[in-house]
């Protein structure tokens, strides 16, 4: 193995992984702030992408360019999932909660074959394709660009948790719920934008692979899984663990892609992912 | 050889020492109240006898025997049996039911355990709702089934989280009225209690935790006459 | 539930399922009654520890798949017999399951139900890959030795009295279960980890004890799959959506109850038939989105399944009539 696979596959890991990253953010904010995990998480991103590929397919729009407006639209839907079913679940067996979501998930990827068909699509052509040259490697331009856009994107999420009074109300109804309603804090609207931001941060993502990711019913399933460890790794509701885990995670998969090939990359991240749930399951960065 | 020795109990998280040093002994057959004001150490010193944490430093041992860090279902194997703040019935059963579960612990045998459990149930005045789903009780009922659940264990202690917390003056009397039947029974008695007027009268000694330490050990009346004390409770109440 | 109900319901149910392939003579009538009876079979197993003992495995085709498996490669590669494949592999599964249990079994609900679906998908790359074991082509079950003996047969009718029997083993594992003193313990844990402890319950060794033998009950439905479908690969048989559907037939049949997953095997396959009839197979996923939408009715309204539901309402109803009649 040369220096140059090693450095050309550790950017794809590291590009890849801020796509993780920016999925898993959203999950761990619907955790941090509730205690219920979204496995439906995955289709948020699938419909992120559905929505890039008919805009750019039906009006010619860039998929970049549309990105605000795909995310603004999963955040609608995010915050109408909450209304519609999740509030009716917050106080329910765990069991519940689960297959509430699990069935979500079902349902979505179901809806999206029925409309849309199996079949796999792709975005061609679009503002950013090809590759460049960067500091000697050969980057895919519309991965560099994902990997940057998902950088901002975090970026304003923190941003947003940690400067703004919206989001500092976010924050501590997520570290003590009670607490926080006593302060005059609405849970209920703090659940709604939880889920919203939660949706369109992977609606977002989503828009961002459509760039060069093929486009599938089922393409959720993959990025669902990583976002799982990539929060537990992270520490559930830590949106700064989930950026960094994130990109960990994207470069263990690549590399240990590389070291025993592709067919084991998912492996070597499941079994990483079941070792920090056994020894530490508060993962790397949580507390005990 | 005291039926209960806490000797120089410590534990700590993390940074936080909730408990310092704390030593007491509890002999058969009495009743011995643990009071002190919030975030004193109470519940978290009842949790390190009942074994659901491991002292940081110190014994504490059961006629004898070195309890502290045992898991909680080896102390109640060895006579160690508690209630939680929060009830904590198992809510798919019937009250019958919950005490059953804790009568398997000695009678593995379905029927046996039944009677056994419609024993203790009569004893604190449940028997005619043994078959009530647990789910569907009132807090009282609940708090009275979870001492049936604790004592069918046949334990040595009984240690109690609160039992008489929210309840009407009335009621306040019918779990002292338990409190005193237990130690009839021979069993000893651990209780936390922040409604005084239901422990004083009935507790043999008092001990008096404050910020982790404790601060006073004696009869009801040199407690409640105690300087020491009187300051942590009007210093924080 | 009343005595009656307890001793007529069961005995009518299995009536029926006697006297069915008398009446039925249709095959594809019949094949999809042993659908019904392998997935309820599959559901009851799931049950014991996700019902049960409330330890919600997503990922529990691992242990139905590797029956499969095991009991193939042994008829494969050393000629043993299904029968005795069957009882290897569902020991072999049990075993497993303890280093499984060992590992996860203090992770609290979503934590363990994500490391579930982590095992199970690790045990599915693993047959993809492992080329003794036939990798993504799978393996197929030969023809040459039929008979009761080597439990091949060329009609559909045998199969069906042996998932009978198989299902009816199973829930007379589960009905012992739940009648004896671990039906107790198990209900506590599930109930109040922490209660059960200061009780005296090991909770550790009682999920594990549940979990042994719902993997052994799993991983003997496999074997039986094996054996009729003559062909066994990771898509067919270690899937997430195996695993859902295993824990699906309980969730909408009832948790924790003992025909529930039954029921719930008799909704679940007459809608995907349903569905599949009326939609056709045109890969369209109509039949996802019912299941699905079915999914999340149940679980948001109706959490403790048809048979919990009316279980749950019942003794309160009856508790209710107790006490008035008492006051």
């Amino acid at each position: 193995m040369t220096f140059e696979i090693f450095f050309q596959t550790l950017a794809s890991g590291i590009l890849m992984g801020l796509i993780y990253a920016l999925v898993a953010i959203g999950l761990t904010l619907i955790f941090g702030v509730m205690d219920i995990v979204n496995f439906a998480h995955g289709e948020f991103l699938m419909l992120g992408m559905y929505s890039s590929f008919w805009l750019f397919s039906l009006y010619a729009l860039d998929p970049l360019l549309t990105l605000p407006l795909t995310a603004l639209m999963l955040f609608s839907f995010g915050v109408l999932l909450y209304r519609l079913l999740i509030v009716r679940i917050i106080n329910a067996p765990m069991l519940s909660q689960i297959f509430t979501t699990f069935g979500i998930m079902i349902l979505l990827r179901g809806v999206a074959q029925f409309l849309w068909k199996p079949d796999f699509r792709t975005i061609e052509n679009s503002a950013v394709s090809g590759s460049i040259k960067l500091l000697g490697l050969q980057l895919g331009e519309p991965q560099l660009v994902a990997g940057l856009g998902a950088v901002l994107i975090t970026s304003a999420v923190y941003f947003f948790l940690n400067r703004t009074r919206l989001g500092a109300a976010l924050e501590a109804t997520a570290s003590d719920k009670e607490a926080a309603r006593l302060m005059g804090i609405d849970s209920h609207k703090m659940f709604s934008l939880a889920w919203g931001i939660g949706a369109a941060c992977a609606g977002a993502a989503g828009a961002l692979l459509a760039t060069f990711f093929p486009i599938f019913p089922d393409v959720g399933a993959n990025f669902i899984l990583m976002a799982f460890v990539v929060v537990n790794l992270g520490g559930f509701g830590s949106v700064t663990g989930a950026f960094w885990a994130g990109i960990l995670v994207g470069v263990i998969q690549v590399m240990g892609g590389l070291l025993l090939g592709p067919q084991y990359k998912t492996a070597v991240v499941l079994v990483i992912f079941l070792g920090v749930l056994m020894f530490r399951p508060q993962g790397l960065m949580g507390k005990a | 050889m005291s039926l209960l020795e806490v000797r120089g109990v410590s534990k700590r998280f993390g940074g936080l020492l909730a408990n310092e040093d704390v030593s007491f002994t509890l002999e058969a057959g009495q009743i011995v109240g643990l009071i002190g004001p919030n975030g004193a150490g109470k519940t978290t010193l009842f949790n390190c006898i009942a074994g659901f944490f491991a002292p940081s430093a110190g014994s504490i041992c059961l006629e004898g025997r070195e309890i502290g860090g045992l898991p909680p279902e080896a102390c109640a194997r060895a006579g160690v049996a508690r209630t939680f703040q929060i009830a904590r019935t198992f809510t798919s059963m019937s009250a019958c039911e919950n005490v059953m579960t804790a009568a398997m612990l000695r009678q593995r045998h379905v029927p046996a355990a039944r009677a056994l459990a419609m024993q203790w149930l009569a004893f604190v005045g449940l028997a005619h709702f043994s078959e009530k789903p647990s789910g569907s009780m009132t807090i009282g009922e609940q708090r009275r089934l979870a001492v049936a659940r604790a004592l069918a264990t046949g334990p040595r202690i009984v240690l109690m989280d609160e039992v008489m917390a929210g309840l009407n003056p009335s009621e306040v009397r019918e779990a002292v009225d338990v409190v005193l039947k237990i130690r009839e029974q021979g069993i000893a008695c651990l209780i936390v209690e922040h409604v005084l007027e239901g422990i004083m009268p009935i507790a043999d000694k008092i001990v008096v935790l404050d910020r982790g330490c404790k601060i006073a050990e004696g009869t009801p009346q040199a407690v409640s006459n105690d300087p020491a004390v009187i300051d942590a409770y009007l210093g924080t109440e | 539930m009343s005595a009656m109900n307890k001793f007529w319901f069961p005995a009518g149910s299995l009536l029926v399922a006697l006297v069915l392939p008398l009446v039925v003579h249709n095959v594809s009538w019949l094949n999809l009654a042993i659908l019904v009876l392998m997935a309820a079979q599959a559901g009851v197993a799931w049950n014991i520890v996700g019902g049960y003992a409330g330890q919600v495995s997503l990922g529990h085709a691992a242990f139905y798949g590797l029956g499969a498996y095991t009991s193939t490669l042994l008829l494969l590669k050393l000629g043993i017999n299904p029968w005795l494949g069957v009882l290897a592999a569902g020991l072999l599964a049990a075993a497993l399951s303890t280093a499984f249990g060992w590992s996860c079994f203090r992770l609290k609900g979503h934590y363990f139900a994500m490391a579930t679906i982590a095992v199970a998908e690790l045990v599915q790359i693993f047959f993809n890959e492992w080329d003794f074991g036939g990798a993504a082509v799978g393996l197929s079950v030969p023809m040459d030795r039929t008979g009761w003996l080597w439990m091949n047969f060329a009609s559909k009718l045998p199969y069906y009295w042996l998932a009978l029997g198989l299902l009816v083993l199973t829930l007379g594992v589960n009905w012992w279960i739940e009648r004896s003193y671990l039906g107790y313990y198990l209900r506590a844990i599930k109930d109040e980890p922490d209660a059960a402890r200061s009780i005296g319950i090991p909770i550790a060794r009682y999920k594990q004890i549940a979990l042994c033998i719902s993997a052994f009950f799993s991983a003997a439905g496999g074997s039986l799959y094996a054996q009729k479908e003559l062909y066994i690969d990771p898509n067919s048989v270690l899937s997430t959506a195996l695993s859902i559907k295993m824990a699906l037939v309980s969730i909408l049949g009832g948790v924790g109850t003992l025909f529930g997953p039954v029921l719930g095997a008799l909704m679940l396959t007459s809608i995907e038939e349903f569905t599949r009839i009326l939609f056709g197979g045109t890969g369209r996923g109509t039949d996802t989105i019912i299941y699905a939408a079915l999914i999340i009715f149940v679980a948001v309204f109706y959490p403790l399944g048809i048979v919990g539901w009316w279980r749950a309402r019942k003794e309160r109803a009856d508790w209710a009539r107790v006490a008035r009649e008492a006051s």
